[in-house]
């Protein structure tokens, strides 16, 4: 009998916070009437980065075999140095360095610019691709470094813990490009290596990363 | 967005993985996660069907009309073949078959495919179903591919049941974990 009560009295149920000592999280029954409150949300933060003047942002511990797919939001990364990549690299729990797993990728983009508005394409770009590359994987580029300008955009990466599989990845980025474009890039690949994943870095491919919050969720398995 | 887990379901040299309830009026988005799906066979597609229910009972077999897109970027690890298109081939017209997901999913022993569909109000009963899908494949050839799917299932019934599988073979082994969107 799932959130059938609303009120007791004249007082709703959800501004009821304790009865004598028992506070509202441990409130699950009032006689025979179950409380089951708001369903449990999926996503789990586990950790935030918040760059300032970073050269990168690590995550280092929180990837392990509790979840099978972690999500890292990026939210308004700010480059210090103008017309960079924003790029990644992971370590396996057997390296170190972030230059171990090789990595195949593909990228793409869709661009419009704003000073003559006529521009406007999509475009696979082959230089900024990878195979089987232990580089770090461009997931942007020409991003810019006015005031006004980031980027912003999820990086979705599948099972890393696996010893069996190759870990894919998918990220898509909107991006303030140089010379004031919007930049919709998508990026996808595997890290061909069946060793767990448990590090990733984040970074520009020049200067620091002045400001911004890269979130990192994982995803309920049950 | 909150995401709530309504349902797992692992393959184990399974013909298919149907998802049969679960699909109603309580959430009017679902998500379906892909974790690893490897096929038996080398070089098959990833594909899903539905079954709508009529008002008065559940339709018969996993048939409905889709009208689909689809287009996909691809990048071997040789460093060859890199580009971004349509693919023709793979997109229906108003067809009833199984819509393909992805393009030839590798059967070594580290390849699978990854990914996510989103299907949009299925209980609704004035429109169309919109769903997207994007997943990301280790193809048979050592090829990354990085595959998009959109479209509509071209019904006014509701949706209720989900079904995946691969294009030929079993699905060896994967998970998909059905979530409702609040």
């Amino acid at each position: 009998m799932a959130n059938t009560v609303k009120k007791v009295n004249t007082v709703a149920i959800a501004d009821i916070k304790n009865i004598n000592t028992i506070t509202d999280s441990d409130l699950k029954k009032l006689n025979t009437l179950e409380f089951t409150g708001t369903p449990a949300d999926a996503h789990t933060l586990i950790a935030t980065a918040t760059a300032s003047s970073s050269a990168s942002l690590t995550f280092t511990s929180g990837i392990d075999s509790t979840y099978d797919v972690y999500e890292f939001q990026f939210i308004n990364l700010h480059a210090a140095t103008n017309s960079v990549y924003f790029q990644f690299q992971v370590n396996a729990t057997d390296g170190a360095d972030y230059n171990d797993s090789a990595i195949t990728s593909t990228f793409f983009a869709a661009y419009h610019d704003e000073p003559s508005g006529t521009f406007a394409a999509l475009s696979y770009e082959a230089g900024d691709d990878a195979a089987q590359s232990t580089s770090d994987i461009r997931l942007t580029k020409w991003v810019a470094n006015g005031n006004d300008e980031s980027l912003s955009g999820k990086l979705t990466l599948y099972a890393p813990s696996s010893g069996t599989y190759v870990k894919h990845f998918m990220s898509r980025i909107a991006n303030y490009k140089i010379e004031g474009a919007t930049s919709d890039t998508h990026v996808a690949g595997y890290i061909n290596d069946t060793t767990a994943i448990d590090d990733i870095k984040f970074q520009m491919s020049s200067g620091n990363i002045d400001a911004g919050v890269i979130k990192m969720y994982g995803i309920s398995k049950s | 967005m909150a995401l709530t887990l309504i349902s797992t379901s692992t393959a184990s040299a399974s013909a298919t993985l149907d998802i049969t309830s679960g699909i109603d009026d309580t959430y009017s988005v679902y998500e379906f996660h892909f974790v690893n799906m490897h096929p038996a066979t080398n070089q098959v597609d990833f594909t899903f069907q539905v079954n709508a229910h009529d008002g008065s009972s559940q339709l018969t077999g996993f048939n409905e009309t889709i009208q689909s897109t689809t287009f996909q970027s691809q990048h071997g690890e040789g460093d060859g073949g890199a580009t971004v298109g349509y693919y023709t081939a793979y997109d229906q017209g108003n067809g009833t078959a199984y819509q393909a997901l992805n393009y030839e999913t590798g059967y070594d022993a580290d390849q699978s495919v990854s990914g996510i569909l989103t299907l949009y109000d299925p209980s609704d009963t004035t429109f169309a179903k919109h769903f997207q899908a994007r997943t990301q494949t280790a193809q048979g050839d050592d090829f990354s591919v990085d595959w998009y799917t959109g479209g509509y299932i071209n019904t006014t019934n509701a949706i209720t049941q989900i079904s995946f599988k691969f294009d030929s073979g079993n699905i060896d082994a994967g998970t998909i974990k059905m979530f409702g969107v609040s």
